[in-house]
């Protein structure tokens, strides 16, 4: 019956042919220092996972953002654990990311062909520390608030464009209701969005060129 | 052993498994995060306080009280006030007839009139009788009652509220 029901799913969806091509294909001998990657997207996928639900109760106005997180922490069920795992691993994430960016410099995997490869995840990286950035925000506590206010007028020492940046950023001359709101939307939508399409790109790419090899000492 | 597993067998199974044990410990928690409120109390009904009856002596008077609820929903809480008028109908402890001071028409508050010996809600003029039956203007029913009432051992009066 099983069988019946994937044989069907697999004629007209090319179940098996996908699995041979994308998790059966052929790698180069193994090193733990090539799961990085792996590990920055499960990261991802744990990120927006229990991000998914803290919006289930956060509120992101000045008048309730941080009532509804220490209503998070305190009176939902596991709400400290799932705000835990968030707040954790965006600081692993980060981690992740910047440690999977040296292995690639080190083992020189960005040159011919994967460099198209190596720039989105540089796009990756950044996108990464914006949502560390934009998310850092939400909590709207003293540090929350202080730290995007340093931030953001760092951004805005640019010469010339730097006042622009700085209303863009805040949505306004100072930090605010705007602030916030254009913040957990970034961090919600605009970035998360980002992401998605470079990691498919990214993932297109490693699929397509193959993993590269570990240098040996002839290279 | 009779049917050693092979290395890749044993990964695949560790790595199921140990997925398993990590999709479970994230999984069910969410469950519970998301479904969480479905479990919260909030109770809407409530043994109140209104005074000491042996401060309400004289029968037939209206003896005015009232009182506040707070409704805590996540981070956010309501408070509304509530109101009424004890009457003793005797000299018995517990023949007592207590009354919602909102009017039934649009809800304000009415006060008695020591003079005319009537309820007076002053948005609409209405007129109820110390029973609070309705004896002139537009509500559509007497005042409401609060039925169920008890006394406690120290002489307080309680009256039972519940919300709607």
């Amino acid at each position: 019956m099983w069988k019946k029901v994937f044989a069907w799913l697999d004629e007209r969806l090319g179940l098996n042919e996908m699995q041979k091509n994308l998790l059966e294909r052929p790698e180069p001998k193994g090193n733990w220092w090539n799961t990085l990657g792996s590990a920055s997207l499960f990261l991802f996928i744990l990120q927006g996972a229990t991000g998914i639900f803290l919006t289930v109760y956060y509120t992101p106005s000045p008048d309730h953002a941080y009532d509804s997180i220490t209503y998070i922490m305190n009176d939902v069920t596991f709400g400290w654990l799932i705000r835990g795992i968030h707040h954790w691993g965006a600081t692993l994430m980060v981690i992740v990311v910047f440690l999977h960016l040296l292995r690639v410099f080190v083992t020189a995997s960005y040159k011919y062909p994967r460099e198209l490869t190596w720039l989105i995840g540089i796009g990756l990286l950044i996108a990464t520390l914006g949502m560390g950035f934009t998310g850092y925000l939400l909590p709207w506590n003293q540090r929350a608030y202080w730290a995007t206010t340093v931030g953001t007028q760092i951004a805005g020492t640019v010469p010339f464009l730097g006042e622009f940046i700085l209303k863009a950023l805040r949505g306004g001359a100072d930090l605010s209701a705007l602030t916030l709101q254009r913040f957990f939307s970034g961090h919600i939508w605009i970035l998360p969005v980002v992401l998605l399409a470079l990691i498919g790109a990214h993932l297109f790419l490693i699929i397509r060129h193959g993993e590269s090899h570990w240098p040996t000492k002839e290279d | 052993m009779s049917e050693p597993i092979s290395r890749r067998e044993f990964m695949k199974a560790s790595v199921y498994f140990v997925g398993g044990i990590v999709g479970a410990a994230v999984g069910i928690p969410a469950v519970g995060f998301l479904i969480d409120p479905a479990f919260k109390g909030g109770s809407k009904e409530a043994w109140i306080p209104v005074g000491k009856l042996a401060d309400m002596p004289e029968v037939g008077k209206p003896y005015p009280f009232s009182f506040t609820r707070v409704q805590v929903n996540g981070w956010e809480r309501t408070a509304t006030s509530h109101g009424g008028f004890i009457i003793r109908k005797s000299d018995a402890p517990d023949n007592l007839l207590i009354l919602n001071s909102r009017c039934t028409h649009l809800a304000c508050t009415v006060n008695w009139s020591e003079a005319d010996h009537v309820f007076l809600c002053p948005c609409h003029d209405a007129k109820f009788d110390p029973e609070g039956t309705v004896l002139d203007g537009p509500p559509p029913r007497p005042l409401d009652r609060y039925a169920e009432f008890r006394v406690t051992a120290d002489g307080i009066l309680e009256i039972f509220y519940k919300e709607g």
